[in-house]
């Protein structure tokens, strides 16, 4: 269970989180929605410590991230898979390297290891690319290495950070069926951020708006495919928004 | 501090030291090499003409020996690496940083202290030294091929002059500032690096950054060892 309390985070001036408040449960997949610029990668990367609250927490199994010692907070992060928006493969390894540097910390034999690196390229569809580095791949390839990385580890949380966009649909429906999967065979918890509303509804036991710094609405995909808030509505069928036409009460929240 | 808990993570920054101390000091040999050569040919031609007439000219020897050993061996040679060696750092850490490669690290439970910066840092301290120690001998060495050719110096007045006022003070000083500037000039690569914003314009700030902070910081260290240990 992962748990915002409204949580504030500003850079300087621009204030980016502004009481976001949301309950992840376990077990589940909760997809973040929202509009570029909104906040999603920041909100991920507090649940991993990666950025600090100003104020509020964020809480992972009951325990407060940013008070959490360096230890335990190593110890958490080795439980969180993280899928980053542009991959963030070590470039100057190979593809297996890159899946082996994390499984280093977790303390499995050779044999194991090998096998976990084969089986997360396989399961993204990247068995040949082993022995090769980042930059001979694409863009795409890159992304589901970093998900190759991350399910290695086969830890209890997934966050995967617009995990389909730029794939070709094709492609894009591969990784949705592989974040099912890990949910349903592996029963990880996952949090997906996207934009793409089909994998949303794909992928998604539960979808969160975040919006103007906070969580605009959160529901079931039934709730919020029938929602009335005008926001959310404008936001799942991709209509042109102008959030100074909205009435003045509905813009707020 | 957490500088103390990266160093006590042997078991993440052991197996990067020796590669780096390959890419930090071997590959910089040849760069070295070619500024003692210079500098010690025209040590002994600038010493000629400092001594015409008033010193013996075996003094050219102690001249050339004390000042590469003891000043320009360790500062020249530190100076070049912080260009080398600190630009190459905080490129590519200011890359990592940009990329969110250091993000990444951290989500896969590693501290970046022990895994980038330690590995460096003790790289530098390793290397420079011995970067120096061959730059020393290449220009007493060009000093002295320089003196007995152009100075009609003998081998055997150029080495008189140079054991002169040796003492082995001036080798172990030498090495030991060289040391001091590779941690300034590694960490200060490794810091600009992991400090770096905003894509590649920030990662060409930075990494100009971190080469000036590294010439500064070998200046004021050579002052401070000539206060502390002469
Ligand atoms: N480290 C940082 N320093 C300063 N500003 C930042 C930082 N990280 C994010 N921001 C700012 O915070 C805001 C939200 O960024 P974020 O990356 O979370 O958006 P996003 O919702 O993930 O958008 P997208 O869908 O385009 O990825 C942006 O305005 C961004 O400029
Ligand atoms: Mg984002």
């Amino acid at each position: 269970m992962i748990r915002f309390t409204d949580v504030h985070k500003a850079f300087g001036p621009k204030v980016v989180l502004a009481g976001m408040t949301l309950d992840i449960p376990a077990g589940q997949t909760t997809v973040i929605i929202g509009f570029s610029g909104s906040g999603k990668s920041v909100a991920l990367k507090h649940i991993v410590g990666l950025i600090e609250p100003d104020a509020g927490q964020v809480e992972v199994d009951g325990q407060v991230v940013h008070d959490l010692a360096p230890d335990a907070l190593s110890l958490l992060r080795a439980g969180i898979g993280y899928v980053f928006q542009f991959a963030a493969l070590f470039d100057s390894m190979t593809v297996g390297d890159n899946i082996r540097l994390g499984l280093r910390r977790h303390g499995l034999d050779p044999d194991e290891v090998a096998t976990r690196v084969r089986e997360s390229l396989h399961l993204v569809d990247l068995d040949e690319a082993e022995a090769r580095y980042p930059a001979e791949l694409s863009g795409g390839m890159r992304k589901r290495v970093g998900i190759a990385r991350a399910i290695a580890l086969r830890p209890r949380y997934i966050l995967y950070d617009e995990p389909t966009t730029g794939l070709d649909p094709v492609t894009s429906a591969v990784i949705d069926e592989l974040m099912v999967r890990a949910r349903r065979e592996l029963g990880v918890t996952g949090v997906v951020v996207t934009h793409d509303m089909r994998s949303a509804y794909t992928v998604g036991d539960r979808i969160a708006m975040l919006y103007q710094g906070r969580i605009r609405q959160v529901g079931t995909i039934e709730e919020i495919r029938q929602t009335d808030d005008p926001v959310v509505r404008n936001f799942i069928e991709g209509r042109p928004f102008d959030p100074d036409r909205l009435p003045a009460a509905e813009a707020r929240a | 501090m957490d500088s103390a808990r990266a160093l006590a993570d042997a078991r993440t920054w052991a197996p990067h030291v020796l590669p780096q101390m390959r890419r930090l000091g071997v590959d910089s040999v040849p760069i070295a090499l070619f500024i003692a050569t210079f500098t010690g040919i025209v040590l002994a031609l600038l010493s000629k003409y400092i001594f015409t007439g008033a010193v013996p000219m075996y003094f050219v020897g102690a001249l050339v020996g004390k000042t590469i050993m003891m000043e320009l061996g360790p500062v020249l040679t530190g100076l070049a690496l912080a260009g080398r060696v600190g630009a190459n750092i905080a490129a590519e850490v200011g890359t990592m940083r940009v990329t969110e490669q250091v993000d990444a690290l951290e989500t896969l439970a590693y501290n970046p202290n022990s895994y980038l910066v330690v590995p460096r840092v003790l790289a530098g301290v390793l290397m420079f030294p011995v970067v120096t120690a061959l730059a020393v001998a290449i220009g007493v060495t060009a000093g002295w091929i320089t003196a007995i050719n152009l100075l009609d110096l003998s081998t055997l007045e150029f080495v008189k002059g140079l054991r002169l006022f040796y003492r082995f003070k001036d080798i172990w000083f030498g090495l030991l500032k060289a040391a001091s500037f590779g941690a300034a000039v590694t960490l200060a690569g490794c810091l600009m690096g992991l400090a770096t914003r905003g894509g590649a314009e920030g990662v060409g700030r930075n990494t100009t950054r971190a080469v000036v902070i590294g010439c500064e910081a070998i200046l004021v260290l050579d002052a401070f060892w000539a206060l502390v240990l002469l």
